[in-house]
């Protein structure tokens, strides 16, 4: 077990070198705006165009740029500078992320808590009039794109241009450290939306998990052992029922602490995200390549994650 | 299967010591193990010392393409430490009038009727929760695949525990320590490491010994077998038939064995139910029904098991065929369409089962006592279904069989 954990910890950081030198390589060989320029402001003359260049180190070719960049992340955690904030993109991350996890966390509890009992009670209560209408649900969700919900959901229940305003809608974020009151309100909306999708994926999930394990021969021995019924979904057909789930699970919370950019957009909370969007916009190529990491690290500790949480959630599973 | 202890092959009712012995030994068993159970009648008044009594049980199962006629009005009774089999092909209707018994059918929307009898109390009529109180503590179940069977992400003992603590109250580590005496008794060496490995790591033998330490953790009445050993090497089979048998012994557990093979009963079972498109189409003691069966279905199941002891060079006959759609099933006799003795009107009379011997040998069949008997002793000497069907003097067959091979 330690044996497999070391050797996905050393694959990782072999996968990670792997992102930066992508990373590197697309934003150095995609035609975008040379960042000296973008640094040196509307009017810069050449002169001071070719010492910005010096200064950050353009003038090297791409290999010595290459060693330069990874050299830094590696030894000093230095993502370099953003060249519209002048600021180091490490910091700006940190500065963000907060925000990301906030809203990232509270949408997956949401969406945990009510995904998987509509699951189970729409599996247990198959092609009754329940299910129906939750699959039903369900579907519109998936379906609904979150630009489009966040809007609607401001339209409905913004307090500012809400039919119905009851919660603080655009623009509202709060630290949770200034005011956890204020924090919370702000982010109800966000959560709603951000949850909103995966919840029906979930339930989904849940719905066909769980009938798949409820045909197996286990359950019909649990049944025959006399178990009330409650203990035999629970008990054994969540049992089993929960594995798929936890690997969702880990690579979604993954995938949006790397920003979740729409609904950080629509909602104007600045994460990662909306650090993203807007670097995108300034041409601020550290920093997109910055976000880009950090989420990759996300991605790769969640998958290491998740395959050593299987070890403990399926005993069959042994890495030697 | 058969090698480890071959059927009453063939011919011969003399031929198989072993036979009789075990029925002699069954029969004391019987006698001697009732006054345990809380004082019961003396064996003379066996009749009222019935465990299980299922009257005209029928199970239908609503499709969309019409209804399943899965169990279509079976009786068969159990002593208390008595031994059934029911024996036919898959869909005859074998599992699923057992799994009726512990009302697992109708979770899932069966329709029945009829009365399970078991122990002064009616199964069909008992409310929920005391119908799951006999589940699992009074009667108990083990399947055909102990590995699928078992929940594959709890340790072998905790599910022996659960078994357990839902019937009494009893502390979890006493509880455990059953558990590890219930996996010594099965037979499983090493039970005190065993206990607390997960099914993956047991062997196929072994997982259905746990199956059934599992079923005696609470010293059930009746334990139903449902095809125990299909699933396993023939040599472990022969142990896991050993095993059973020992426990009726021991326990004076009841048994109802269910299979396909009629090696496995030949050595475990007292009485013989076999059963063809949801009906019993024979029932009788063993010895009488290996020595001379009445009904074509079951010459057909007993001539298509290899033997050692039988006469050599003889053909294994299969039956023709498949079985039949328990939706849509033949008209008269459902057996017809695959018998190679039926006349004419036997796809219009639907035969009932009459009594065809001493000790309440009854058969389904059309066929005369006389042609019965000739067919047999010709089937039993080694000869074909043509030459069977000519001794019994029914060579004029009106409906060709392989005609109706189609049919069926």
């Amino acid at each position: 077990m330690t044996g497999f954990i070391v050797r996905r910890l050393l694959w990782g950081v072999l996968l990670l070198i792997l992102v930066i030198a992508v990373t590197f390589l697309i934003f150095y060989l995609l035609p975008s705006v040379d960042p000296a320029i973008l640094r040196a402001g509307r009017n810069g003359s050449p002169k001071v165009i070719a010492e910005i260049r010096r200064n950050l180190g353009l003038n090297h070719s791409i290999i010595v740029q290459f060693w330069n960049y990874t050299k830094e992340i590696v030894l000093h955690g230095n993502f370099g500078y953003s060249y519209y904030y002048n600021d180091p993109v490490g910091g700006l991350i940190s500065d963000r992320l907060p925000a990301t996890v906030s809203l990232t966390v509270g949408a997956a509890v949401l969406w945990v808590v009510v995904g998987v009992p509509v699951g189970i009670i729409s599996a247990i209560k198959r092609r009754t009039f329940i299910d129906r209408v939750s699959m039903g649900t369900a579907l519109v969700f998936v379906s609904a794109p979150v630009f489009w919900l966040g809007l609607i959901v401001l339209y409905l229940f913004a307090s500012d241009i809400g039919r119905f305003p009851f919660f603080p809608g655009s623009g509202s974020y709060v630290g949770l450290t200034v005011n956890p009151v204020k924090w919370f309100e702000s982010l109800i909306l966000p959560w709603m939306v951000l949850s909103a999708t995966s919840t029906a994926i979930y339930a989904r999930l849940v719905r066909g998990s769980l009938l798949q394990v409820m045909g197996e021969d286990y359950i019909r021995t649990a049944r025959a052992k006399g178990l009330p019924e409650r203990t035999v979904i629970l008990k054994h057909g969540m049992r089993s029922a929960i594995t798929p789930l936890v690997t969702v699970l880990g690579l979604d919370i993954a995938s949006l602490l790397g920003g979740a950019i729409l609904t950080e957009g629509v909602f104007d909370i600045p994460g990662i995200g909306r650090l993203n969007i807007d670097a995108i916009g300034h041409g601020d190529v550290t920093i997109v390549q910055g976000t880009v990491l950090v989420a990759s690290i996300f991605i790769i500790v969640a998958n290491i994650i998740v395959d050593i949480a299987y070890a403990f959630l399926d005993p069959r599973v042994r890495y030697e | 299967m058969s090698a480890a202890e071959p059927p009453m092959s063939a011919g011969g009712p003399t031929g198989d010591g072993a036979e009789a012995a075990r029925h002699g030994d069954a029969g004391q068993a019987f006698g001697a193990e009732t006054p345990a159970s809380a004082g019961g009648p003396p064996p003379a008044a066996a009749s009222s010392d019935r465990l299980l009594s299922v009257e005209d049980l029928i199970v239908g199962f609503p499709t969309p393409d019409g209804l399943v006629h899965a169990v279509d009005g079976i009786s068969y009774n159990v002593e208390r430490a008595g031994s059934v089999g029911i024996v036919g092909e898959s869909g005859s209707g074998k599992t699923v009038s057992a799994l009726t018994l512990i009302g697992l059918t109708q979770t899932q929307g069966a329709k029945v009727s009829g009365r399970i009898m078991f122990d002064g109390r009616d199964l069909l009529k008992v409310s929920k929760d005391e119908l799951r109180h006999i589940r699992g503590n009074e009667i108990a179940m083990i399947f055909q695949d102990p590995l699928s069977s078992l929940h594959p992400q709890f340790r072998v003992g905790a599910q022996i525990v659960e078994a357990m603590r839902i019937h009494r109250s009893i502390t979890r580590s006493a509880a455990h320590t059953r558990a590890t005496e219930l996996l010594e008794l099965v037979g499983i060496p090493d039970p005190r490491r065993r206990v607390d490995q997960y099914p993956h790591e047991f062997s196929g033998g072994m997982r259905q010994r746990a199956m059934i330490a599992m079923a005696l953790a609470n010293e059930p009445k009746l334990l139903i077998a449902d095809e125990p050993t299909t699933a396993l090497d023939v040599t472990v089979q022969a142990q896991i038939l050993a095993l059973l048998e020992r426990l009726r012994r021991e326990l004076g557990m009841a048994t109802i064995m269910i299979t396909h093979d009629l090696g496995v009963v030949a050595q475990i079972a007292d009485r013989i139910n076999v059963m063809y498109a949801g009906r019993i189409v024979e029932t009788a003691d063993a010895r009488p029904l290996f020595a001379t069966p009445q009904h074509p279905y079951t010459w057909g199941l007993l001539r298509s098991i290899p033997t050692l002891d039988g006469p050599r060079g003889i053909e294994l006959v299969p039956i023709p065929g498949r079985p039949p759609s328990l939706i849509r099933r033949p008209s008269g006799c459902h057996f017809h369409p695959r018998c190679a003795y039926a006349l004419p009107d036997h796809a219009t009379i639907d035969p009932e089962l009459v009594d065809v011997g001493p000790d309440g040998h009854r058969a389904a069949c059309l066929l005369d006592a006389a042609q019965r008997a000739a067919a047999w002793a010709a089937l039993s000497g080694g000869g074909t279904p043509e030459q069977a069907r000519e001794a019994a003097g029914i060579a004029e067959v009106a409906v060709p069989v392989a005609e109706t091979e189609i049919v069926g």
